[in-house]
């Protein structure tokens, strides 16, 4: 498929020479920088977004896409198209040597409108919201801008942009850095990212299987995930396989700490390696990067008028899928607060919220992410024999499997000491406690659920309806599916933010707590 | 809290269990029986679950060593 590309065009303004004040700018034209540019027009925010480049990266990096995610970008318009473009993979298998030590299914749970887990590439999911952000009115997408100056005063910020005809200056009331691992944002801040840095190099291969090739009776039918320790055909170190879409692989190799990166890139070489692997020689290489990585976050996620989201706050290793799927989120997050900030609904505690939930959320992560890494590249001789004696076992005992770690699949942070939330005053036997993500679930007269949280607040009134004075609510039935996934009895409500997070739940409706709430949740504790 | 077992608990005479042990690894090599003790650790701590009793444990494992 073509990928839309994003040319350079000199604007009025540069010409001008006379900066116009934008409410926001987004600097990089990634996942995440995209996906909030699109959530904050929807919120009728006029928004710009600035990248070095004039296209989309090449190659498919992200792969996997979690539901959480999924629903993110279903509120922006391109969820249903990644969903049905993406793969779904179901059967997770985890070799260890010549056997297989064991298999997990993703078992989704059932009444969901998105799956747990799509995998589709990174550069046909960019695709979707180059797009999507072309159709938009409400966003200038400028390419061939790179940011080089950033300068704050009390009212906003001045950035300096270098472009094929010269520098100029813009100024925006808020700024947020969306430009990668390396970004030039955050050392412009002088902000500090630290963590730990992991020795081990891996390769990635893309590879497409000739038509009819099924190596080792894997049917591309029916994706796995496929992952291997210690394999006869790659000795001591990893290997995973995933699928993606148009027939497309992914194979992520272990190379070690030692490994010749200049020798590891030689395409005959790479070959070789995944013609062991998959013992034919029927397929073509159409992407590879070597690669190592990273765990580790910026100290802190705003600095005055300027915020990070995605890599560039944070960086985990590939291993369950954080990555991307936590900087989507984000975006997620930051989108209606910043949105309530310009419009002067929500206090500047808002955005002190965003850093606070997202600090969590990237601490969270990185130590998943540590210690799938640590189990996958393990450090002692004693921690590979532990490891060992865990696969070992897990081939024929239950009790070793959780042990396994290949990578945990990505799942919403639960911010349950966020400022922004009320604390239970009635006990609740069980649903999402406030600062966690409200599920989903189907509606009696069709639809979902999901599709009809946001863009702004929401009251969930469980048996029968109630009256706020500026909040949606949605009635459901006091008993059934949604009622059980909220521990909701007839009576109940729950105050839903406008990124799908429980802010405050009680068992008998009380306008004035709702109020309180809602203000709360607005960053304006009364 | 829960307190780790400081006094001998196993049942019948700790030599035969000590016996027992012993015999258990009789005819491993040295790498295999390494591997078989790595295995009986994670099946012991896992029937022992409790997290600050195995932490208890952990410490008490290491004030041994010269």
């Amino acid at each position: 498929m073509d990928l839309p590309r994003y040319p350079y065009h000199q604007t009025l303004e540069q010409r001008a020479g006379q900066p116009q004040r934008r409410p926001v700018v987004i600097v990089g034209a990634g996942p995440v920088g995209l996906t909030l540019a699109l959530d904050l027009a929807k919120r009728d925010l006029p928004v710009v977004v600035i990248d070095d480049s004039d296209r989309i990266g090449e190659g498919s990096r992200a792969v996997c896409w979690a539901k959480k995610t999924l629903e993110v970008f279903d509120r922006i318009g391109v969820g249903e198209a990644v969903a049905r473009e993406g793969v779904r993979w179901q059967r997770g298998r985890v070799f260890h040597g010549e056997r297989e030590a064991y298999a997990f299914d993703l078992l989704p749970e059932p009444h969901h409108k998105m799956p747990a887990m799509v995998n589709l590439q990174q550069d046909q999911v960019e695709a979707r919201l180059v797009r999507a952000v072309q159709l938009d009115p409400r966003i200038e997408l400028r390419g061939k801008h790179e940011l080089i100056g950033l300068e704050q005063d009390g009212e906003g910020a001045t950035l300096t942009v270098r472009t094929p005809d010269g520098l100029f200056d813009m100024r925006a009331d808020w700024v947020v850095a969306c430009d990668g691992a390396r970004s030039p944002t955050r050392t412009l801040l002088g902000l500090g990212f630290h963590g730990q840095v992991f020795e081990d190099r891996f390769l990635i291969a893309d590879v497409r299987l000739a038509p009819g090739v099924r190596p080792r009776g894997l049917d591309p039918a029916r994706p796995e995930r496929w992952f291997w320790f210690d394999p006869p055909f790659h000795r001591g170190q990893s290997v995973l396989l995933h699928a993606q879409a148009d027939g497309l692989w992914r194979i992520d190799f272990q190379l070690g700490r030692d490994a010749d990166v200049e020798a590891e890139r030689d395409p005959a070489r790479i070959k070789a390696r995944v013609a062991a692997m998959l013992g034919t020689e029927g397929f073509e290489l159409a992407w590879s990067s070597i690669y190592q990585f990273c765990c580790r976050r910026a100290e802190r996620f705003r600095s005055g008028r300027v915020l990070l989201a995605g890599d560039a706050a944070h960086q985990v290793s590939p291993f369950g899928a954080r990555g991307a799927n936590s900087g989507v989120q984000d975006a997620d997050n930051l989108g209606w607060k910043l949105a309530a900030v310009v419009k002067g609904e929500g206090g500047d505690g808002l955005l002190d919220s965003y850093e606070f939930e997202r600090l969590e959320a990237a601490d969270d992560n990185i130590g998943h992410s540590t210690r799938a890494t640590d189990f996958i590249s393990p450090k002692s001789a004693l921690s590979r024999r532990l490891r060992k004696a865990a696969l070992d076992l897990a081939a024929h005992t239950e009790l070793a499997k959780p042990l396994v770690n290949s990578g945990r699949l990505s799942m919403p942070t639960e911010h349950v000491d966020s400022p922004l939330s009320t604390p239970d005053a009635d006990p609740w036997a069980g649903g999402p406690s406030p600062g966690c993500p409200a599920p989903d679930a189907p509606l009696d007269g069709g639809g979902w659920l999901s599709e009809r949280l946001g863009p702004g607040f929401v009251l969930l009134a469980f048996g029968w309806p109630v009256e706020v004075d500026g909040l949606r609510v949605i009635t459901l039935p006091g008993e059934g599916l949604a009622a059980s996934r909220y521990g909701a009895r007839p009576g109940s409500v729950l105050l839903i933010r406008p990124d799908a997070v429980v802010a405050a739940r009680w068992h008998r409706f009380d306008a004035a707590a709702v109020q309180a709430a809602l203000a709360r949740a607005h960053g304006r504790p009364s | 809290m829960n307190q780790l077992t400081l006094t001998p608990n196993f049942a019948g005479e700790a030599d035969a269990f000590y016996a027992e042990l012993i015999a258990a690894q009789a005819g491993l090599s040295d790498e295999q029986a390494a591997d078989w003790l790595a295995r009986l650790t994670l099946i012991l701590c896992n029937h022992i679950g409790d997290r600050e009793l195995l932490r208890q444990a952990f410490a008490l494992a290491h004030q041994h060593h010269d």
